[in-house]
């Protein structure tokens, strides 16, 4: 069990640009990007990723009330992941499910909220809400989950900056090669955009973008990019050990094949190629695969002037001699996901191990040259003659780093 | 006040916290939660809202007087009467 072969049998999410996979896939193939510009509390106009999938599909109107955004991002992803499995779910016992999501940050949302209402009291905090302590809670949006679908096995959400979409995966695949569930719904969420702490945060750091184009505003690896477009997101995966997945008859999507997570050790904000690269290396180990057996290498790139930068330096390193790696980038087209981004990015790329094609990084109107890595795939989808392999790359603050690999599924 | 207003100011309070009820036909007499699905979180949504938008103020001991909507036009009269006064 603890070597068994972990495979993706659904996908479930919601994108600012699609809510469900192949509207989002259709959308990255057609270059199509959806930043919209919001009214932000205290800042005025900032760019931002809105989903808009439907609430009601899957919670009672005072489940949304009384949660919180990203659990119902949590709750749409996992019973759509749920819908694509086929799982017989009645027949499911529900102990023997986990549920496992990635989050940059969560709480700020709620606090955030209960502060301005506050505020309207003259800051007398009898009026603070008592929805308060389980909004915020770091466990809120799998629990959601958990107490929307009757799930009684483990749930936690797992910390760990805008590397967080990938170590949800990392975490449902630990724990079925542990056999601690069967099933595994993971991935990560994310609420940001209800926060403007985090726009706040960015802006001061100089690190938010701005363009009179919103859909412009994303610009990784351009020479004018100037920062991260916040966007909020989900894509949760329902992961099954292959035995348990072929005894069942599923349609297998892919299988996570390799994966590391690593720390700079170093700084809060600054990457560390070599440490990123380190990771790149560790989880090609793991799969016991080489550089020039990835088709597709999935960027982090935020679009800060660094980050790409660094991860350029990072790609270069592992895949420089590599012709026939290619490589894309998700958040020109949705911007930063956070928690999310990890996940969403990788279920992006997925559909090319049936279309062929390498979805482009938009928004490039003149190539960074310290962006210039070969085979950066650039504003054309690329058609390849097969697609087996994916390496997704998802780096978070703190210095954390992660990379997954996926294969083609092959019974051998 | 009349006991009709107070129950409707109520009934608002519920529509709010618990859009998904159908209010249409809630009995005065019976508990509401024997005839809504409500819990003890709603019912301290209910407190909170009486407090932010009416000024009334209901302490823990008194919860109990919320039960139904006579009890509650019976329990907040006067608490209404005393806030207009």
């Amino acid at each position: 069990m603890i070597n068994s072969r972990i495979v993706i049998t659904g996908i479930g999410l919601t994108a600012p640009n699609g809510n469900n996979l192949a509207e989002y896939r259709k959308n990255l193939v057609d270059g199509i990007a959806n930043i919209q510009n919001l009214d932000m509390r205290y800042m005025g106009k900032v760019h931002a990723g809105v989903c808009n999938f439907d609430t009601s599909k899957y919670q009672k109107k005072k489940e949304v009330r009384n949660g919180t955004r990203a659990g119902s991002v949590a709750i749409y992803c996992s019973r759509e992941a749920l819908a694509d499995s086929k799982i017989d779910w009645q027949s499911v016992d529900k102990s023997r499910v986990g549920i496992y999501i990635g989050t940059t940050e969560h709480g700020n949302v709620e606090t955030e909220n209960e502060v301005f209402n506050i505020s309207q009291y003259n800051y007398d905090t009898k009026f603070w809400t008592h929805h308060h302590n389980p909004r915020t809670v770091a466990n809120n949006p799998a629990g959601e989950v958990s107490m929307n679908m009757k799930i009684t096995g483990p749930h936690y959400t797992i910390g760990a900056a805008c590397a967080a979409g990938n170590a949800g995966l990392i975490q449902g695949l630990q724990m079925l090669r542990l056999n601690e569930v069967d099933i595994a719904f993971a991935g990560g969420v994310s609420e940001s955009i209800h926060t403007f702490g985090i726009f706040a945060g960015f802006k001061s750091q100089g690190a938010l973008a701005q363009h009179e184009d919103p859909n412009k505003a994303s610009r990784p690896f351009d020479k004018s990019r100037n920062g991260i477009v916040v966007s909020e997101g989900g894509c949760i995966y329902t992961l099954e050990r292959l035995e348990d997945a072929q005894a069942r008859g599923a349609n297998i999507i892919a299988e996570i094949v390799g994966y590391h997570l690593n720390s700079d050790a170093k700084d809060a904000v600054h990457p560390d190629s070599d440490r990123q690269s380190e990771c790149m290396h560790s989880a090609l180990k793991k799969a016991d695969l080489k550089p020039e057996n990835i088709d597709i290498v999935s960027a982090h790139a935020t679009a800060t002037t660094q980050g790409d930068i660094q991860e350029c330096k990072a790609i270069n390193k592992v895949f420089e001699n590599c012709p026939t790696t290619y490589i894309n980038n998700t958040k020109s087209y949705i911007g930063h996901s956070m928690g999310a981004a990890g996940a969403l990015e990788l279920a992006g790329n997925i559909p090319s191990f049936n279309d062929n094609i390498v979805h482009p990084s938009i928004n490039i109107d003149e190539l960074d040259e310290q962006c210039n890595i070969a085979n950066l795939v650039i504003n054309q989808p690329k058609k390849l003659s097969r697609i087996d392999t994916i390496l997704n790359n998802s780096f978070g603050m703190l210095g954390i780093n992660s990379a997954l690999i996926i294969k083609r599924f092959t019974d051998t | 006040m009349t006991k009709e207003a107070c129950k409707q100011i109520v009934l608002d309070i519920i529509a709010e916290i618990a859009p998904d009820e159908d209010l249409s036909d809630v009995k005065s007499e019976i508990k509401l939660r024997d005839q809504l699905e409500l819990d003890s979180m709603d019912f301290l949504d209910i407190v909170m809202e009486l407090r932010k938008k009416h000024g009334i103020e209901v302490p823990e001991d008194d919860y109990p007087q919320l039960e139904s909507l006579d009890s509650c036009a019976n329990y907040l009269i006067p608490k209404f009467e005393a806030v207009n006064a």
